[in-house]
């Protein structure tokens, strides 16, 4: 019987015609923040003027500030417009299902903590079929940062309803318009536990920018919901935000209290267009760290065993 | 209980021992009498005195009380079932006695708490019923408190008077279970125990005693299908698990949860069965294979996600301990139908590794066979177990855990250029890098659910759908290509061939026995590998003139269970048919005897 089919076998690093000749060490120290250019993969697919360019482009802005090296980049995303992200950046990339890019995004970064974990996607994707997710990966406060594209509408698969659509928004699935009351983002977040959850619009690219680079030094969950424009099924959806079309761009106020998840909650509800900026920051031990105490109490247990000798002393107790 | 020898008459002339090579016991109460904690340790004792021991059970899906069943089957030579007909009923109550007398042999015996048992007289001829007050007793034993906790160790008690087992090891076997912070609580079992050893059994004229088993090289683990499959995927460097709770799987996610960390590891409990192959399939991408598991709708639910781990082809164990099904079904029953979503659930072509281990043992290696070819063919691997085997228990020999326990690190140096779905690679086989890779040329790959070129860039282009279609299915064509062909037990010519696949193996093995015992020329072949199928089978069909796929599930529409439309299906033969059935239970030795027979119209199967 304890003949194994299929033992353990080294395996070729790359596969086919690429070879996997040694490559020499790079330091850190001699390594120059990457360009545009090198960061840069497929060209976008977007209508021209979506809006989830600017996103884009300030993502490669934020590597580029926070020399961010490739290979400790990964792009994750679910599925629609917006999703399609990954295809854009020169670096570890992940497109998987609609809805489940949290879950996917939160498999590697408790596995690797070693790894910056970026996941965008729209709302259709975070609030309808990945709404589940959305709750529990934000109460794990799992080390990550997800932006969503907000466009209130179904994009990729040209224009239903969304779950952030406003009321009387017409859609192909709502032509009399929408009946059913949108989600506001940012009390979802709040009140599933999101440790960070900050809002922001496409049409003002310092801002958006800010936001990731406060996003991303936050040690725990962070969300930031990011106004981003269907020209194509809801343009001018966002003009009330956008002082060149004659909106108005509020920030948070100054004297707001980023700890409190009371006033935050009650700022989300500031009638459109509301404010932009951090809501709340109240970090809490991350799942990522609560794990890895736990380990660190079983390893001190057995330290100094090697794994076969840990799965004999369990299996002495089996006899 | 096969007596083979009669022993010399004791010295007071009143009980006489009796040489036995195994005995099946099983015993009938409801599920808080800790009657499984009786099972656990005959099964365990077993394992100790090198005999081969095989357990059976059954549980209420409620969780308080409710009639429920253990039997084990202890024997000196090869136990490859639980055994059809009991040697021995222990019942505590009047729903125990009545519900499981006929699965007493004739003349076999009956041990009953006569607290709460009323033998009926028209049983009293055809089996030995021993009657002891073992309610009362008990409660004296520990000092009338009233209640009549340690009665499953005052039987235990009974049970080693009756079969001369160990006493010694059963009280060590005690120690270890029960010493703990609370002296009196080990007290309490060893009184008990005591008390129901000591018991005089007035109305028993025999005792029995195991002949002595072979020895064999190394030392007995005891163990059910679920903990050596937990610990078969520990040993081959799994070190990440996602999970939702669902019986009977959830027992590998509560040991992978438990142990994992010791290793450095982590299980997470997921908000649901999505979510946990998800988190799988992104902790696999990160590197290291890693599991995710389920039962019954919850293998459901992953199917969108398993696609993609096709498409993409990210290395991955999905666990499906399979239970009677559709829907919530028949949870704490065995069945064998998830063959076909295992092999083809999902939409698009989607092509997947699985493999049905045949028990306890075999759950162990599997999972590292399994781990082993996720990582060699990047690809999917299920493990098709079911709650038979998962809930039994069985003795095996240590595995060589220094040999088998593998490093699956992953390793994260440099490289000059990569291309994961490179179209000229060997046989077709995909090469992931773990994020965290350095990538010389600046190219980074996307792995992605949509169809792509090499670099996993998504494309449109017919040709390139065609090329990447043919790639994923021919790395498992190559995959098929390696696995050994089936082993025929008995010889490779004869009337009927039996095929099987998972927990039927051990009783299917058994009915070839029985069958040939009698001249009937009847052999039997074991598919672990379902999926692809090995190659042979042609040639091993031949040689017979009857191929009957025993499994348990329904014959369906055409008349074939799930594995046997398979083989219908890949080899047009005519002469294979099915032996299916669905009533939640194991195969039966005797069952498999009995619809072999009918099906072949009781012509003889003579050579
Ligand atoms: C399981 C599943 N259901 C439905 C779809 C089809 N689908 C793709 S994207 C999408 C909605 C996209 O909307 P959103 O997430 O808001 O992204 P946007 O395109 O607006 O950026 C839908 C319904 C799918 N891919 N998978
Ligand atoms: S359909 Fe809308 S969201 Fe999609 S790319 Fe075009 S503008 Fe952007
Ligand atoms: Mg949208």
């Amino acid at each position: 019987m304890s003949e194994l089919k299929f033992p353990f076998t080294p395996l070729p690093r790359t596969g086919g015609t690429v070879t996997s000749d040694p490559v020499p060490p790079l330091a850190d120290s001699d390594r120059k923040p990457l360009t545009k250019k090198e960061i840069s993969a497929d060209h976008p697919t977007w209508c021209p003027g979506c809006g989830d360019f600017s996103v884009l482009a300030l993502y490669f802005k934020l590597i580029e500030r926070r020399k961010m090296w490739h290979e400790k980049v990964t792009t994750v995303a679910g599925i629609g417009c917006s999703s399609r992200f990954p295809y854009f950046v020169q670096a570890h990339g992940a497109h998987f299902i609609h809805g489940r890019a949290l879950p996917f995004a939160s498999g590697v970064s408790l596995s690797r903590p070693d790894l910056h974990v970026f996941v965008f996607g729209g709302d259709g994707d975070a609030f309808s079929i990945g709404g589940n997710h959305f709750s529990h990966t934000a109460r794990k406060n799992i080390k990550m940062t997800y932006v969503v594209m907000d466009n209130f509408v179904y994009g990729l698969t040209k224009k239903q309803t969304s779950p952030t659509s406003p009321i009387g928004f017409k859609s192909k699935t709502d032509i009399w318009g929408s009946l059913d009351r949108p989600i506001n983002p940012l009390k979802q977040a709040i009140a599933a536990g999101a440790t960070f959850v900050a809002r922001t619009t496409h049409t003002n690219p310092n801002h958006v920018l800010e936001m990731m680079e406060a996003a991303m030094d936050h040690d725990g969950f962070s969300y930031i919901e990011c106004l981003s424009e269907c020209v194509e099924f809801y343009p001018g959806a966002f003009d009330a935000s956008n002082p060149r079309k004659g909106g108005k761009f509020d920030l948070v106020p100054k004297e707001h209290d980023v700890t409190d998840e009371y006033a935050a909650y009650r700022l989300a509800d500031t009638a459109w267009p509301g404010c932009f900026g951090i809501f709340y920051r109240n970090p809490r031990p991350t799942k990522n760290a609560n794990e890895a105490k736990i380990i660190e109490e079983h390893r001190s247990k057995v330290s100094g065993l090697a794994d076969w000798e840990i799965l004999q002393k369990s299996f002495a107790r089996m006899k | 209980m096969s007596a083979v020898a009669e022993g010399p008459s004791s010295a007071d002339g009143q009980s006489r021992l009796t040489k036995i090579n195994e005995a099946v016991i099983r015993i009938a109460g409801n599920s808080q009498d800790g009657i499984q904690a009786i099972g656990g340790f005959l099964a365990r004792l077993a394992g100790r005195s090198e005999q081969e021991v095989m357990t059976f059970m059954t549980i209420p899906s409620t969780i308080s009380g409710g009639p429920s069943i253990f039997q084990v089957r202890i024997g000196s030579g090869d136990v490859l079932s639980a055994g059809d007909e009991a040697d021995m009923l222990l019942a505590f109550y009047q729903h125990s006695y009545e519900g499981h007398i006929n699965s007493v042999k004739l003349g076999g015996i009956v041990l009953y708490d006569s607290d709460h048992v009323t033998p009926k007289p028209e049983w009293l001829e055809r089996y030995r019923h021993v009657g002891v007050a073992i309610s009362s007793k008990t409660v004296e034993a520990i000092g009338g408190t009233g209640r009549d906790k340690g009665k499953n160790i005052f039987s235990l008690g009974l049970l080693a008077r009756i079969y001369d087992l160990d006493v010694e090891k059963i009280t060590k076997l005690l120690g270890e279970r029960f010493g703990g912070k609370d002296a009196t609580i080990l007290q309490n079992a060893v009184t008990c125990f005591n008390a129901g050893h000591s018991h005089q059994l007035q109305d028993l004229l025999k005792t029995y005693q195991f002949r002595h088993a072979e020895v064999r090289g190394g030392q007995q683990v005891v163990m059910n299908g679920n903990e050596a499959l937990a610990f078969g995927l520990i040993a081959a460097g799994v070190r990440f698990g996602a999970g939702y709770p669902i019986t009977p799987w959830s027992d590998i996610m509560e040991l992978l949860r438990r142990e994992l960390p010791k290793y450095g590891g982590t299980f997470v409990q997921c908000e649901d069965e999505i979510a946990s192959i998800s988190m799988a399939i992104g902790a696999s991408w990160g590197g290291r294979v890693a599991v995710t598991g389920s039962s019954g709708p919850g293998i459901s639910l992953k199917t969108e996600a398993l696609g993609w781990a096709s498409m993409a082809e990210m290395p991955l164990i999905i666990v499906d301990v399979q239970r009677g099904g559709p829907s919530t079904g028949m949870p704490t029953n065995v069945e064998q139908s998830d063959l076909n979503i295992a092999c083809f659930g999902g939409h698009g072509d989607s092509p997947r590794v699985v493999l049905a281990p045949s028990g306890v043992e075999d759950c162990f290696y599997t999972a590292i066979e399994a781990v082993n070819i996720a990582r060699k063919y990047s690809t999917p691997v299920l493990i098709l177990t079911d709650q038979g085997i998962a809930s039994r228990i069985e003795a095996f020999i240590e595995p060589d855990l220094r040999k088998v326990c593998q490093d699956i690190t992953p390793d994260l140096s440099p490289v000059p250029d990569h291309k994961p779905y490179d179209l000229t690679a060997p046989d077709g086989v995909t090469r992931h890098l773990a994020p965290g890779t350095r990538i010389a040329s600046g190219k980074y790959p996307v792995v992605t659910g949509l169809e792509h070129d090499e670099l996993g860039h998504p494309t449109g282009s017919p040709k390139l759908h065609v090329a990447m279609t043919a790639k994923r299915r021919n790395k498992l064509r190559k995959l098929a290509s390696d696995l050994p062909v089936p082993a025929v037990y008995g010889p490779s010519e004869g009337q009927i061939l039996l095929v099987g696949w998972g927990s039927t193996y051990g009783p299917m093995r058994e009915a070839v026995d029985t069958f040939r015992s009698l001249g009937d020329a009847v052999s039997c072949i074991n598919l672990k590998y379902v999926n692809p199928l090995p190659g042979g089978l042609d040639e091993i069909f031949k040689g017979f003139r009857h191929v009957f796929v025993v499994e348990l599930n329904d014959e369906g529409v055409y008349g074939y269970g799930q594995l046997g439309a398979v083989l219908r299906a890949r080899h047009c033969d005519p002469k294979i048919r099915g032996i299916t059935k669905v009533d939640g239970l194991t195969w039966k030795v005797k069952e498999i005897v009995d619809r072999v027979r009918a099906a072949v119209g009781g012509a003889p199967v003579k050579a």
